[in-house]
């Protein structure tokens, strides 16, 4: 009995096309699996050979002594060798398990925490840049001569050195920002920081994503009597969003950026800004924590930049979707 | 099937959002030091925040001790403790009115104040500055005419004043005489080989040196491995740490007058805790915050800071005359200051009141027999 069923399931065309659609669906399940191994192999092989290019590097630095020759490239245009400029990666990655004098967390822990800190500060400031680039992009796509009269001074407010604003902002924040219904605080000072950073890529690309809809499409929009309001929400914004994500994955890993040379400019206490200011004081007695922990500040920025590609894909589609579709 | 992409993009806007918002409370809830309601409550406290010259370590250790003994809160303060950092410079911060006092060198306050912000120092509580030039013993420079062609490290922005007028007393000129090198705020330049000397603050850089591994014996570094050039003894040495406060609210506002007197009075007895009580005020310090040295470094902070404070023959936080017009004297003649400050520049009349209070409660505000401790430190100060 089973059998015959089985016959005719075999010959029923609707299931025949159900197969093909589960078959397709797991060869696209392998595809993305294998995808993620042969990148994630390409990272290692590459983290391997920089390892392997510092290791070699300072071994043979080590084997010519350079600190006793006056060699025109080594130990002088590149970092002298000893553990002091150099100290073995064996110990900047044991670090990571050790745990420091005085407190009860082996380092990574620590630096988690911080880096946790660290990324609420950057995301907080993400999230307003996000809104304050779109509003910008926006208001710049609708009215031409704002675009000319405004569009400079958003380029020359990126020419402003952080740390020259990042004092004005905390002491701002202190003294003026009372108005909100809840308390500010330093770490927020270092939030706008991130925004300031934040809206620039976003306004930018955001003005190019509103404007790229190919003139048919809209004259196509206006023949339907659509609203600005509909043309906006069914053209221009998902036309808008690959140019979005490319400005997202600059913005997020600016964010970060911002958060931490906020956290060393402004004094916040618990980021990895600080982290890094500490070690960096301490470097001569202890190099190899300072390099642990702008490893683990990039690994923030990657991390960040890994979750807006993931968001990208499960927004637009794999293929980063092409404008207007 | 297009503006779904929009709503899907709000929506993941919008979980992460929430996550953030939810961690970001439960982080504040946490993090937030847990005042003293008790006596709070019982008494109005009025809220007072003071600005550092940089973060928390040893050389504040006498607010911390104040703050958390509740030295503060005896007389009716609730003192929050503003970090310092790179880019902030606490007399800005004050002549804002973002905080209600500060810490700053005497330099460093006098300067902007002779741009225009309206502070003045209400309590001189270092009496000698930490500043040091540190160079190897085998280089042979023991006074400020052995620097003479040699590498001089420095951090500038106003921190290499001393020395200037160290190399100028012996007919020395900085921009010619000597070459200067801008040194990275540690010490590694120096056990590199690429500067001759370094600058170090005594309780700071010079211990970083002494934390270090020597690799020529495995050990730490010894003090005999180094020469010193203290500016105290050369004599052009400035003052450092003071507590600043709002000059025009001083003149106008009778209350924050009376806040002040009150409060140089509580953080003086947290010095004199920090003189009395070496450990505690150590172990206040790295509760208080990790700070950037562990627990051996703050230790070594600790003593080379009461060595700055104590003994203080006028009392403590009461301005030394003599040591005040050195200070003016350096920063004329080098330059950072266009005139000498008016008389305004500081007063007496607050940290004297408060000595007055403090000898009535029967305090030694004078340390005359203050000894320095032998502080043993370990590989990396922990």
């Amino acid at each position: 009995m089973p059998n015959t069923d089985a016959m005719a399931e075999a010959h029923d065309p609707l299931v025949f096309e159900h197969r093909l659609k589960q078959q397709a669906a797991l060869e696209q399940r392998r595809d993305a699996v294998m995808r993620i191994v042969r990148q994630t192999v390409t990272f290692t092989v590459f983290l391997a050979l920089l390892v392997g290019l510092y290791t070699g590097y300072k071994a043979f630095g080590q084997s010519i002594d350079d600190a006793q020759h006056d060699w025109a490239v080594i130990g002088s245009v590149l970092p002298r060798t000893d553990d002091l400029n150099m100290p073995p990666v064996s110990e900047i990655f044991g670090q990571f398990g050790e745990t420091p004098g005085g407190q009860d967390q082996i380092y990574a822990r620590i630096l988690f925490g911080e880096a946790l800190f660290t990324l609420r500060e950057a995301f907080a400031g993400f999230l307003v840049g996000l809104v304050i680039g779109m509003v910008i992009a926006l208001a710049l796509a609708q009215w031409r001569r704002l675009e000319q009269g405004l569009l400079p001074y958003v380029v020359a407010s990126q020419t402003v050195p952080l740390i020259a604003i990042a004092p004005i902002i905390v002491i701002w924040g202190r003294k003026n920002f009372d108005v909100f219904p809840w308390e500010w605080q330093d770490w927020m000072s270092v939030s706008v920081i991130a925004t300031y950073l934040t809206f620039f890529p976003v306004a930018v690309n955001g003005l190019r994503g509103l404007q790229s809809p190919r003139p048919e499409n809209q004259e196509l929009m206006a023949s339907y009597a659509a609203t600005w309001w509909q043309a906006l929400w069914r053209l221009r914004l998902p036309a808008s969003l690959p140019y979005l994500f490319a400005a997202l994955k600059i913005a997020a890993t600016a964010s970060i950026v911002g958060a931490i040379v906020g956290e060393i400019s402004a004094g916040v206490e618990g980021g990895l800004g600080r982290r890094i200011l500490r070690e960096a004081f301490n470097y001569t007695t202890g190099p190899d924590r300072l390099f642990a922990s702008v490893l683990g500040a990039a690994v923030l920025g990657i991390f960040v930049f890994l979750v807006v590609t993931g968001v990208e894909r499960l927004v637009v589609g794999r293929h980063g979707g092409g404008a207007a579709t | 099937m297009t503006a779904r992409r929009i709503w899907r993009l709000l929506a993941v806007l919008l979980v992460f959002g929430l996550v953030a918002a939810s961690c970001g409370n439960d982080d504040d809830d946490a993090s937030e030091p847990a005042p003293a309601t008790e006596a709070a409550e019982s008494m109005e406290m009025q809220e007072v925040s003071l600005q550092l010259q940089w973060v928390p370590q040893s050389q504040f250790a006498g607010y911390f001790a104040a703050r958390d003994l509740g030295f503060y809160e005896d007389v009716g303060l609730e003192v929050t403790i503003v970090d310092g950092s790179v880019d902030i410079v606490p007399a800005t911060v004050l002549d804002s009115g973002a905080a209600d006092f500060a810490i700053s060198w005497v330099p460093r306050g006098l300067v902007p104040r002779e741009e225009g912000l309206n502070i003045t120092n209400i309590a001189q509580v270092f009496q000698r500055s930490g500043t040091l030039q540190v160079s190897f013993a085998d280089a042979g420079i023991t006074g400020p005419d052995d620097l003479e062609g040699t590498l001089v490290g420095n951090w500038g922005f106003g921190n290499e004043l001393e020395m200037f007028a160290g190399l100028n007393s012996v007919g020395l000129d900085p921009q010619s005489d000597v070459t200067l090198v801008q040194q990275d705020f540690n010490m590694t330049a120096l056990i590199n080989g690429d500067i001759d000397s370094a600058q170090a603050m005594i309780y700071n850089e010079y211990a970083q040196v002494l934390e270090t591994i020597n690799p020529d014996t495995g050990e730490l570094f010894q003090p005999e491995d180094f020469s010193v050039i203290d500016w105290n003894d050369v004599g052009t040495a400035m003052l450092q740490d003071a507590i600043w406060a709002d000059a025009d609210r001083l003149e106008t506002d009778a209350e924050y007058r009376d806040m002040a007197v009150r409060f140089v009075e509580a953080s003086l007895r947290g010095w004199i805790h920090c003189r009395d009580n070496f450990q505690e005020c150590v172990d206040i310090v790295v509760a208080a915050s990790p700070p950037f040295g562990g627990p051996g470094h703050q230790a070594w902070m600790m003593n080379e800071i009461n060595a700055l404070i104590w003994p203080s023959p006028g009392g403590v936080g009461v301005m030394d005359q003599a040591l005040y017009d050195q200070t003016i004297d350096v920063a004329t003649s080098q330059g950072i200051l266009q005139a000498a400050p008016d008389a305004g520049a500081f007063r007496t009349d607050i940290a004297e009141e408060a000595v007055a209070n403090l000898q009535a409660a029967g305090l030694d505000v004078y340390g005359n027999d203050f000894a320095r401790r032998t502080v043993e430190l370990t590989e990396g100060g922990n």
